[in-house]
């Protein structure tokens, strides 16, 4: 009884402190939102002003105005969706045949793609700038999609390891049955793998839709900027006029689509996650 | 046995064509790079004009570069943001792994700046850190301090910075303990109870062990991670802060090669910085090897 007591005493502690840890997380977050629908006066107000006294939704007009944000929103979108879903196709055919397939130095190759892991971007940025200069593609978007479209080792990996548990015989069957080996990537191994195809999908298309490194080094004109760097330039252009409210509503909105995309794939999210780590 | 060898020769057939593509993709965007980085660290290029061999003068001059050592340091300095993090974040998921009210919803709050964008996020910390209305000194003011003005401040200005990246990362790190607390076996933890092993003694003996696996990937990964921090710099501090003290080797190396134009200067630090990467991650499976043969 004494302990059942003790224990209870502990959980409640630990309730406590967690949800004090909690308000720190989400305060800058809710701060960001009640800010921009914020009047001037309550933007700069002692004590802070949590809820504003009226709503002003001014803000939100004007950001689509006073900056190419829908262009931005556009170009993050097409970059995400060409990179993700291409180098998703791409990823886990290589992921089959290095799981699945037999040929001479397989492993080879895979450890040596593997390596290219340890290697960081920065290290390879500037020839690369050099080379799709030479292209012509500097302030296009080609640069932050081609790269991508030849596939994601880190999900190559990820879907390899998957695949280990889904037994030979059923490719070996297959292959009896007169299937090509397409034929039996696209009918049985992606519905199998699926779900954690779907969980590497996600991950993936937010790095890459939040990407700020490549896109500043590519990218000049306003109308071709992604969405991060318009609302750095936001960020950079208002702060002399100290407008607040209008830098923290470009901000939001930067910040809902994944908000929105994390709240519906939540758990996938959370389990791809833990599952890389634990196994990685 | 003709029909057996056809046959495997198609299947290596298609086995190349599968993996054709990340093959390529290799060559041409991280192989190819890496040499010719390599290879553009020996020489004197702007870029546009001839690549002029100049053999070490370049990292002769980069071991002279004040800003290079400077920079080096932030970098190095804003690492100590790894141990603190990892604590909490291992304390929070303990706390977590409790049956308790709202875990799944404590789960999201504390993962949501992680899937956030990290230049929303800096402009928001950017603002919060201002020293006369910025909501981290509105709070301190509650408890009668006086903040100062956070990033135009070089003592402040790092400790600011590691912050603000602990609150954008916690989340992520305590759902890796988390999944790995919740893959420990009840068991240990009754038998332990049952021989009167107190709390300390559980935790050093059986959670510590159970999670170290984690810890070495989260170390790993958090030290290449933080090898390359730009984005928080760029954005909150973009001159690099007040004489520099807020300036990491990337952004240094971006200014030199965007800026400035000295693409050999900056890919010479880009490969001081990609050998550092490297070392540090070889010499961590290393110790993982040694450490997990030990515990067998």
């Amino acid at each position: 009884m004494l302990s059942l007591k003790r224990f209870n005493l502990t959980d409640l502690l630990a309730f406590i402190v967690i949800s004090i840890g909690a308000v720190f997380m989400i305060a800058p977050l809710l701060w960001t939102l009640s800010t921009s629908f914020k009047s001037k006066a309550e933007v700069f107000a002692l004590p802070p002003v949590w809820i504003p006294e009226t709503f002003h939704f001014e803000k939100y007009i004007e950001i689509w105005e006073k900056g190419p944000l829908l262009s931005g929103i556009q170009n993050s979108l097409i970059i995400t969706v060409c990179v993700t879903i291409i180098g998703t196709f791409t990823s886990s055919l290589a992921a089959f045949a290095f799981a699945k397939l037999r040929f001479p130095f397989k492993n080879m190759i895979f450890l040596l793609l593997l390596s290219a892991l340890m290697i960081p971007y920065p290290a390879v940025m500037i020839p690369q700038f050099i080379l799709f200069s030479e292209f012509g593609w500097v302030d296009t978007l080609k640069p932050l999609i081609v790269p991508g479209l030849f596939g994601n080792i880190m999900m190559i990996f990820f879907l390899r390891q998957y695949l280990t548990s889904v037994p030979g015989a059923i490719i070996e069957a297959a292959k009896i049955d007169g299937s090509s080996y397409f034929g039996i990537f696209s009918k049985i191994i992606f519905p199998l793998i699926r779900p954690a195809v779907a969980a590497q999908l996600i991950l993936w298309f937010m790095a890459v839709w939040n990407d700020y490194l490549a896109p500043i080094i590519y990218l000049n004109s306003p109308e071709k900027q992604t969405l991060q760097l318009v609302i750095a330039n936001f960020n950079a252009t208002y702060a002399i006029q100290t407008d607040y409210a209008l830098i923290m509503a470009a901000s939001f909105i930067a910040l809902l689509p994944m908000l929105i995309i994390f709240l519906v794939f939540q758990k996938q999210i959370i389990e791809s996650v833990a599952i890389s780590g634990v196994k990685g | 046995m003709k029909v057996r060898s056809n046959l495997y020769r198609k299947e290596s057939y298609y086995g190349y064509l599968f993996v054709l593509a990340p093959v390529v993709g290799y060559l041409l965007f991280t192989m190819y790079p890496l040499l010719y980085s390599l290879y553009g660290s020996f020489t004197d290029w702007d870029g546009l004009g001839q690549m002029t061999f100049i053999g070490l003068d370049n990292f002769k001059d980069i071991l002279a570069d004040e800003l290079f050592y400077k920079a080096s340091f932030n970098t190095i300095f804003m690492m100590i943001g790894i141990p603190i993090e990892i604590t909490l974040a291992l304390l929070l998921a303990m706390g977590l792994n409790r049956k308790m009210f709202g875990t799944t919803t404590f789960r999201v709050i504390y993962y949501v700046p992680v899937i956030s964008s990290l230049a929303a996020v800096s402009i928001l910390w950017q603002w919060a850190y201002n020293g006369d209305y910025g909501l981290v000194n509105q709070f301190l003011a509650l408890f009668g301090f006086e903040g100062p003005n956070w990033l135009t401040d070089k003592y402040t200005v790092k400790p600011a910075l590691i912050l603000m990246m602990i609150w954008k990362n916690i989340g992520y790190s305590m759902l890796l303990y988390l999944a790995a607390l919740q893959s420990v076996p009840k068991d240990y933890y009754e038998a332990a109870q049952l021989d009167g092993a107190n709390s300390w003694n559980i935790f050093w003996n059986i959670t510590f062990p159970m999670v170290k696996p984690v810890t070495f990937f989260i170390v790993v990964t958090k030290i290449i991670g933080g090898a390359q921090i730009f984005t928080e710099v760029n954005i909150m501090t973009p001159t690099g802060g007040p004489e520099y003290s807020s300036a990491t080797v990337v952004f240094y190396v971006w200014k030199k090669a965007f800026e400035n134009l000295q693409m050999g200067y900056a890919s010479g630090m880009a490969m001081l910085l990609g050998l550092f990467i490297f070392v540090i991650t070889l010499v961590q499976f290393r110790m993982n090897e040694r450490s997990s043969k030990d515990m067998e």
